[in-house]
């Protein structure tokens, strides 16, 4: 469970300063499909990045799962989002010299799995999305489509409490957005806590919750 | 924090970087750590091996392993016949030649001069008289002439001159030295040894790059000690060679234990030498370890690029790998592995080339140099603590740029904003 209370996030250039999120109050239970929607500028990525523990919030206070994120030290949120979260971003961030297996595998290995385990429960994961074949291929060798099903499989290998998606679909065509979020909802069927950005309203139908945002607030929670 | 862990992941991240790296890159910057590593001991060892080679030419073509020479306050080494009835019978010694000396001048114009006012063409030198046969196995000598031929056991009023009494072929002018002009093999010239004189004839010319030799004339010993008056066996000097592997300071010290330190000065090869030479050494050892560091520098700065350059194109990347949650160390890590394997190859191509191609190479051809012929001195030691030091600067060089990128904030790097 997240907990996220008057979340405030301000970007400072020289004099100048921006405030982003102005003070979000929100919640997302475990096994939820939240949507955060709104258009662009609107801080809901900024948002993700926050809660996902992967930027410093200016004020405010989140809680996962009890635990106060303000007293982590940044070896703690690194353990965090190693173990915790999985992430799948826009542009895929899949690592270039590393094959799907390698991309896939490498956050178990860093979790202390052994190469056989890391690769065994990598493999696992890349066949559940349909790339049982795809193993041994560089990023470079996949379509977008393809690439952001291993980056999802990286997400999901570690079995994480949330998965965090930003724009998950946004460089994909209407076959592959549709192959993506087909997964997200056989996820999600199984139990699986996910928090989406997304700005295009047909994927979002497949969240059970959308929040909105506009100029850093929310104007709408549940649906 | 540099656990074991970080240390799998590191090399895990490292191998992949390196075996998906374009093969121009990586074969650039193992040339750039090879032409380091042969800097930082070919530079030092062509400058050290300089001096060596004097040290070498002056063994092998004038004192042997072991010399012995006249006491200081006497002109020969007392008992000779005894002395090296003495050192033959030892195992050790596997050649020896014995030799006179004194000093004398060569006149060449003495035939021509129409005044005593005009100034001779004359120089003074040193007289040393060999047996022409034991001095060649024991020296080469003949294999030093650039002119004319080599003395004959039989030979009669002939003598070899060092190249540095000839003003053909002298090298430069020698402060106080006054090489002989017109005067080649076949020519006339006038020998003074103690006021006795005769007219020899010029055989040949030998060229050393060792000035005492460079400097002196050879005559067949029998002549000379004919030329000085003396009656008795005993010469100025006995050089020793020693079979493989004896060492020149025991068989010295045998020498000494057996009395004959009363009768000669007792000298190894590297004794003999003067210490200037040793200085000289000292200095150019200092001169090419001062190249090397500069070499060094250069090499760390270039790896410190290189991987600057690696990790700030792959900022993104770094960002990423930080964001799923593999640690900071373990990306620096993979740097320093990355750079361990480029310092690593590259060296061990530098000693493949270094110890298959150079050094034998120099050793069977010297470097030409004008006082010396030049080997390579690279004693595996002091290799071995200039791969250490490559390889450390070279970790350290990789592991800052590295850790520079690695702690800039995560999303920062993610996102591509400054």
């Amino acid at each position: 469970m997240i907990e996220v209370k008057n979340l405030v996030k301000s970007f400072k250039d020289g004099p100048i300063e921006t405030r982003v999120l102005k003070g979000i109050d929100f919640t997302a239970n475990t096994g939820e499909f939240i949507a955060i929607m709104g258009r662009s500028g609107a801080g809901k990525s900024t948002l993700l990045y926050q809660i996902s523990l992967l930027d410093e919030p200016t004020s405010g206070e989140i809680r996962i799962n009890g635990k106060d994120t303000r007293v982590m030290s940044e070896r703690d949120k690194m353990l965090f989002r190693l173990a915790e979260f999985g992430y799948v971003f826009q542009d895929y961030a899949l690592l270039p010299e590393l094959t799907a297996l390698e991309n896939v595998a490498l956050p178990l290995y860093m979790q202390g799995a052994s190469r056989a385990a890391a690769d065994a429960k990598a493999t696992v994961a890349l066949e559940r999305v349909g790339l049982g074949k795809r193993l041994d291929n560089l990023p470079s060798q996949l379509s977008g489509g393809e690439q952001q099903r291993v980056s999802i499989s990286r997400a999901i290998a570690h079995t994480p409490d949330v998965l965090f998606a930003d724009e998950p679909t946004a460089n994909l065509d209407k076959e592959s957005s549709a192959t993506v979020m087909g997964i997200f909802k056989e996820l999600h069927k199984g139990g699986q806590t996910i928090i989406m950005v997304t700005h295009e309203e047909e994927f979002s139908r497949f969240a059970e919750r959308i929040v909105r945002l506009d100029d850093g607030k929310i104007v709408s929670g549940p649906r | 924090m540099f656990s074991l862990l970080n240390i799998r992941v590191g090399f895990y991240l490292a191998v992949r970087q390196l075996r998906r790296a374009s093969l121009w890159t990586t074969g650039l910057i193992v040339f750039v750590m090879l032409l380091t590593f042969l800097n930082l001991v070919v530079v030092t060892g062509i400058l050290v091996g300089l001096i060596e080679g004097i040290n070498e030419s002056y063994r092998t073509q004038y004192t042997g392993d072991v010399i012995l020479s006249a006491l200081t306050t006497k002109n020969y080494i007392e008992d000779t016949p005894s002395v090296i009835a003495f050192i033959k019978t030892l195992p050790q010694v596997s050649l020896l030649t014995e030799r006179y000396q004194s000093g004398g001048t060569i006149e060449a114009n003495y035939l021509t001069r129409t005044s005593d006012t005009e100034k001779p063409n004359a120089t003074g030198a040193q007289v040393i008289g060999i047996d022409p046969v034991a001095e060649d196995a024991f020296t080469a000598l003949s294999s030093h002439l650039i002119d004319g031929a080599y003395l004959s056991k039989g030979d009669y009023d002939q003598i070899l001159v060092g190249n540095y009494l000839l003003a053909k072929y002298a090298f430069g002018e020698q402060p106080g030295l006054t090489p002989l002009t017109d005067v080649a093999p076949g020519t006339k010239v006038r020998l003074t040894i103690n006021g006795s004189t005769r007219e020899v004839i010029v055989k040949g010319v030998v060229k050393s790059k060792i000035a005492l030799l460079a400097t002196s004339i050879f005559i067949p010993a029998t002549e000379l000690r004919t030329l000085m008056g003396r009656t008795d066996q005993n010469v100025a000097q006995i050089a020793i060679r020693l079979i493989p592997g004896s060492d020149p300071d025991d068989f010295k010290n045998l020498l000494l234990r057996s009395g004959i330190g009363e009768k000669a000065k007792v000298q190894t090869f590297t004794d003999s030498i003067p210490n200037g030479v040793a200085d000289i050494k000292t200095t150019f050892a200092m001169l090419g370890n001062g190249f090397s560091s500069i070499g060094l520098v250069v090499a760390a700065i270039t790896i410190f690029i290189v991987i600057f350059i690696n990790a700030i194109t792959r900022r993104k990347f770094i960002g990423i790998l930080k964001g799923i949650g593999i640690s900071g160390q373990a990306i620096e890590i993979s740097y320093v592995f990355q750079s361990l394997f480029y310092a690593s190859i590259g060296s061990g191509i530098g000693l493949l080339v270094l110890y298959g191609i150079l050094v034998p190479a120099v050793a069977a051809h010297p470097i030409d140099f004008p006082f010396s012929d030049g080997i390579l001195v690279a004693p595996v030691d002091g290799t071995a603590i200039r791969i250490g030091l490559l390889v450390l600067t070279t970790v350290i060089a990789g592991y800052l740029p590295s850790r520079m990128i690695v702690r800039r904030n995560t999303l920062d790097s993610i996102l591509g904003r400054n």
